[in-house]
């Protein structure tokens, strides 16, 4: 497929655009965390994206979706990336809903994914249990009751879990933590006896939580896909949601690096635009290759998911390894190039340096994917 | 199938017949016994030649193939199928001179050239830098003064790509002292076997010698082949080194990949990904549950191939663009740029993985193989300097992409 915008995208991106600009600027989410709002984002807001056919970006007609592809929601999450938008595409319109829709059985799709189309359901999913990114280091465990399991563990990072309508935790039937056979992911009610849920307030302003889980009764119609092969399911969630995430640090990525262009041309020292020193203009041009390095593997790694293109993993991780790397560079860069005003909470570059950390951190970070893109390129 | 369809089909089947017809039997591959001959070679690229398809976009009136971009990739398509690599060309001629004379040149001067280009006779070389002029090509000193029907050129050009084997120079000389650098700069072309020119080849720190000195002394040079307006060379120059870079950009690691000819009755599947730069490694630091066991120098070169598949995304993606009518895009700015920088990156990770064994000179003790490598090291330290510094590409990209102050 073509790395060029189809026309209908470049028509998405703008709409995108407009409103992502005028509803949820880099103000709104400062607004958010200056009165410590109880959700992280606006509900409302979330039902107005919902209607546009965003929330349920990836799923199918018949659940009310529109039913569109990662490289249409790539573009919808470049521009939120833009104005660093705290909406649970990650947490619900990707991880959760790709969960159900590829994992799920008809009855829970049927009961789940209406409801995320209509932007009234959040949905999350519990798997990380170590602060870096390990997804097959699960020791939380399931062990078969009569009627079905009981969970007991502890998760971290739980993206959205503090408003989720539906936990989905992953959990060891077997095997042991490290191993990726003995998986299986769980539809659990977070209103459920022995769920604990604690908000954990993160650097980028957006929403997490800590789940604990005592011995927790899931009956067995609550399995989503299969038991033991929970693997497969949480591999090709977690990739679609690693594209999408690369998505929207392309956005920052770009956005960031506007900024500090810009902020070159403007800010006058010594009588002359600080963007007049070649020691500014060569790294401002460094960072011009990586930015069209990320932008190509994003665009490439997209629809390489779409297609199921054979050996995707690898681009799917050379697209998270780079996005990361570029978006360290560019808001280190940026700040520095903003000089004191860089360090200040009122001017936003700060914000960006925030969230780049966190979407590093989030899924892999270039480390972590230079590894595996290594393992799939057979060294 | 539409009608431009059912052209290019009968385009291809013409070419899929004519190639075995042409092509000598040593060359072909299912070819055993003897290496090529030096006539042989010379047959193959006359057959090219002679339909044009040694420069297929060029028109027809000019020697060229005179054909639409469809038709140059069934060619190649079709080349590559037969299994053999194309007759080569100086690309001097073909991918520099030829571009900007097609745009540039009067109707006398591409008659005379580009036929001469096309069928490989003549031999071209670049008469750009100067001893006092390399990144600041403008202040060239390389004097033509006209004298009748002539120009008589004094002066002298470094850094000449292969002027030992040419036949010819495109040169830039300065027509007017008084004027402001730029403005008293002329593009011309000249024999380069006539009495007063003096080539000198350079002994390079890699031990080789593909660049010259060329010094000339009251050379004469025919007026009629000064291309474009008297003085105006400098925007011919600058055009060039456009094609230049492109060029350049496109041979390196994660550019348009060369046409490799593949081995017949091989079935068409998407091949496991591997890393050429990996396995080599692995001869040299081993594995443990095939993963090389040097972990630092693993992550290198796992960085230096996921940047080159992204670079080659970003090729693919300037490509795309320039096709759907966006134009050439930002990008194009920075591909001589990173690519020669990967290039040197590549080299350095090479010398990393072998260790003392990258360090042999010549003679006994080292793979053939190993002494190319250690030769390739060095002379990949040029990348960042020939076609313009990577210090002036940053300038150039943050001047005209970036839009950053004088």
């Amino acid at each position: 497929m073509s790395l060029v915008l189809t026309e209908e995208q470049s028509l998405l991106k703008e709409t995108a655009a407009e409103f992502v600009q005028e509803k949820a600027p880099v103000a709104h989410l400062r607004e958010l965390r200056d009165r410590q709002d109880a959700t992280g984002f606006s509900r409302s807001l979330w039902k107005e994206m919902a209607e546009l056919g965003w929330s349920g970006i990836l799923l199918p007609e018949e659940h009310g979706g529109s039913d569109l592809g990662l490289a249409e929601l790539g573009v919808v999450l470049e521009e939120c990336g833009r104005t660093l938008a705290p909406y649970p595409f990650l947490s619900t319109a990707v991880l959760g809903a790709s969960a159900i829709a590829l994992g799920g059985s008809a009855a829970q799709q049927q009961a789940i994914l209406p409801g995320v189309c209509a932007g009234e359901t959040l949905l999350a999913l519990a798997f990380q249990e170590k602060p870096r990114f390990a997804p097959y280091d699960i020791a939380t465990q399931a062990k078969a009751t009569a009627d079905g399991y009981a969970l007991s563990g502890e998760k971290v990072f739980v993206l959205d879990g503090h408003v989720a309508d539906h936990l989905i935790v992953a959990a060891r039937t077997s095997g042991a933590a490290g191993d990726r056979a003995g998986l299986t992911l769980f539809l659990v009610d977070p209103a459920a006896s022995g769920v604990g849920v604690t908000r954990t307030s993160m650097v980028d302003s957006r929403n997490a939580a800590r789940i604990r889980l005592e011995n927790v009764a899931v009956s067995s119609d609550r399995v989503l896909g299969e038991a033991d092969a929970g693997a497969d399911l949480l591999d090709a969630v977690i990739e679609r949601g690693t594209v999408a995430l690369s998505a929207e640090l392309l956005g920052l990525i770009h956005e960031v690096f506007d900024r500090t262009v810009t902020y070159l041309k403007e800010r006058q020292q010594f009588g002359v635009p600080i963007g007049s020193f070649q020691a500014l203009k060569h790294r401002a041009a460094d960072m011009f290759c990586e930015v069209e390095l990320s932008h190509s593997i994003v665009l490439d790694a997209l629809r390489a998911v779409d297609e199921e293109r054979p050996h995707r993993e690898r681009i799917v991780s050379a697209a998270k390894a780079r996005c990361s790397d570029t978006a360290g560079l560019v808001t280190r860069e940026g700040l520095q190039m903003h000089g004191g005003i860089g360090m200040t909470d009122e001017e936003e570059i700060g914000l960006f340096l925030k969230r780049a950390k966190a979407a590093e951190l989030t899924l892999g970070d270039g480390t972590y994917h230079r590894d595996r893109f290594a393992r799939l390129t057979g060294f | 199938m539409s009608r431009d369809d059912a052209a290019l089909e009968a385009f291809r089947q013409e070419i899929r017949a004519w190639l075995p017809e042409v092509c000598p039997a040593s060359l072909r591959p299912d070819a055993s016994g003897a290496a090529p001959t030096a006539e042989e070679r010379k047959a193959w690229l006359d057959a090219f030649a002679q339909r044009g398809y040694t420069t297929p976009t060029w028109p027809k009136e000019y020697g060229g193939g005179g054909l639409s971009k469809h038709e140059v990739r069934v060619l190649n398509e079709e080349v590559t199928r037969f299994g053999v690599f194309p007759p080569g060309v100086s690309f001097f001629g073909t991918a520099m001179l030829g571009p900007v004379l097609l745009e540039f040149g009067n109707e006398a001067q591409k008659q005379e050239h580009l036929r001469k280009i096309t069928s490989g006779e003549i031999n071209w070389c670049q008469g750009y830098s100067e001893p006092g002029a390399g990144s600041d090509l403008a202040g060239l000193q390389t004097r033509a003064v006209r004298d009748g029907d002539h120009y008589i050129i004094n002066g002298s050009k470094i850094w000449t790509t292969g002027a030992n084997h040419a036949d010819w120079m495109f040169c830039l000389v300065r027509t007017d002292p008084d004027a402001p650098k730029h403005d008293g700069i002329s593009f011309i072309l000249f024999d380069l076997r006539v009495p007063g020119v003096t080539i000198s080849p350079i002994k390079l720190i890699s031990g080789e010698s593909d660049f010259c000195q060329v010094f000339f002394e009251d050379v004469r040079a025919r007026a009629e082949n000064l291309v474009g307006p008297l003085n105006g060379g400098w925007t011919i120059a600058k055009r060039l080194l456009q094609h230049e870079r492109q060029m350049l950009s496109g041979g390196m690691p994660g550019g348009a990949p060369m046409a490799v000819p593949r081995k017949k009755g091989k079935k068409a599947e998407v091949p496991r990904p591997t890393s050429a730069l990996a396995e080599r490694a692995r001869e040299y630091l081993g594995d443990s549950d095939g993963t090389l066991a040097e972990p630092v120098l693993r992550d290198r070169i796992a960085q230096y191939e996921l940047d080159t598949l992204c670079f080659g995304l970003a090729l693919k993606r300037s490509g795309e663009e320039a096709k759907a009518g966006h134009g050439a895009g930002a990008a194009t700015s920075m591909f001589k740029l990173y690519a020669s920088e990967a290039n040197k990156r590549r080299a350095e990770i090479q010398m990393s993985v072998r260790g003392a064994s990258g360090l042999g000179w010549e003679g006994e003790g080292f793979s053939a193989n190993e002494l190319m490598e250690t030769r390739g090291w060095l002379r990949s330290k040029g990348n960042s300097i020939e076609g313009g510094t990577s210090e002036v590409q940053k300038n150039v990209i943050a001047k005209r992409v970036l839009g950053l102050p004088d």
